[in-house]
């Protein structure tokens, strides 16, 4: 039944662009689309994904940020039709799926490995 | 009204177009059989009996049998009627998921899931009774008084109380289609569906 939900759910987000492929300890930036009354605008927020969470048209994924040595979290939703545009900019080498553990760490010691430099 | 058979898949939610995160029941609907046509002549009144789900030959009595037999088709587990089918149905006609059109409304029908016994406060949502304090003890779910004192010494009729939950038939009115999936027979309406999933539903126009 389970694989019955998922084909609904790809029938109905078949739209929803295939979106960037990207996992815990990626530096991504996120263009997201904010209605203010009748105008649109297009919002960055850039940081480093922290989690993906949940499966099929209901998956989130976390992104952080260090704003004036204060840490902002932002959730977005993977299938949301205000996403415009998901850009990567560093592949992080970690060694799990949540990387809460950079939330204690700050400065030099909350940098992440970049992939193949070794 | 028209309708169908089929099975609760579960929930899941999608995006429209406005960005709004909706919540969704996936449906297994159909296709459906024709096994009678009722008529006004014979049986008084009119409408279109259809059968849902394969039911195997060993399974069925002789009587079930002879009646699918009729219809120019093989058993079936569902059997229920709908009325005012449009166009011409005959009996051995497949009816499919293609019935409805995304955008419209229908009522959903089912069987709630069953609670069990439940206390008064689940099963008509009392509030219980007293303090957590000041001396009362033992009485938090309690329904309190259900009554007078000697005048009129009974308990009036259809006093709620506690007793068995769920289980009943229930129709949600007014769920917007959000998917027809024909190929699949697949249909998505927005909201929830009485039942737990597995279980069958009737979707009416």
């Amino acid at each position: 039944m389970d694989q019955i939900i998922r084909d609904a759910e790809a029938a109905m987000t078949a739209e929803g662009k295939s979106k960037a492929e990207f996992k815990a300890g990626d530096t991504v930036s996120v263009d997201y689309k904010i209605r203010e009354g009748n105008k649109e605008r297009i919002q960055q927020f850039r940081g480093v994904v922290i989690q993906r969470r949940g499966s099929g048209s209901s998956e989130t994924f976390t992104v952080r940020k260090v704003s004036n040595g204060i840490g902002v979290e932002r959730i977005f939703p993977v299938y949301s039709p205000f996403i415009e545009n998901i850009t990567i900019h560093k592949v992080g080498s970690v060694r799990r799926a949540r990387i809460f553990y950079l939330r204690e760490l700050r400065g030099k010691a909350a940098r992440i490995k970049e992939k193949g430099m070794n | 009204m028209p309708g169908l058979i089929g099975r609760k898949i579960g929930m899941t939610s999608v995006f429209n177009e406005a960005g709004k995160n909706l919540p969704c029941t996936v449906i297994a609907a159909g296709p459906c059989v024709v096994t009678q046509l009722r008529t006004e002549e014979k049986d008084g009144y009119t409408a279109v009996q259809i059968g849902y789900e394969e039911k195997s030959e060993k399974r069925s009595s002789a009587a079930q049998k002879g009646h699918f037999k009729a219809a120019g088709t093989t058993p079936k587990k569902h059997v229920m009627e709908f009325d005012a089918f449009e166009g011409e149905v005959k009996t051995g006609d497949t009816v499919d998921v293609s019935l409805f059109e995304e955008g419209e409304f229908v009522d959903v029908t089912g069987t709630s899931k069953g609670k069990g016994f439940a206390g008064v406060m689940k099963r008509y949502n009392f509030h219980g009774v007293g303090d957590a304090s000041h001396g009362t003890k033992d009485v938090g779910r309690t329904p309190g008084s259900i009554g007078m004192a000697s005048t009129p010494s009974r308990v009036m009729k259809g006093m709620r109380m506690a007793g068995r939950m769920g289980s009943d038939k229930v129709k949600v009115q007014n769920l917007l289609v959000l998917k027809v999936l024909a190929d699949k027979n697949l249909l998505v309406v927005k909201g929830a569906v009485p039942g737990p999933k597995g279980s069958i539903v009737t979707i009416e126009k």
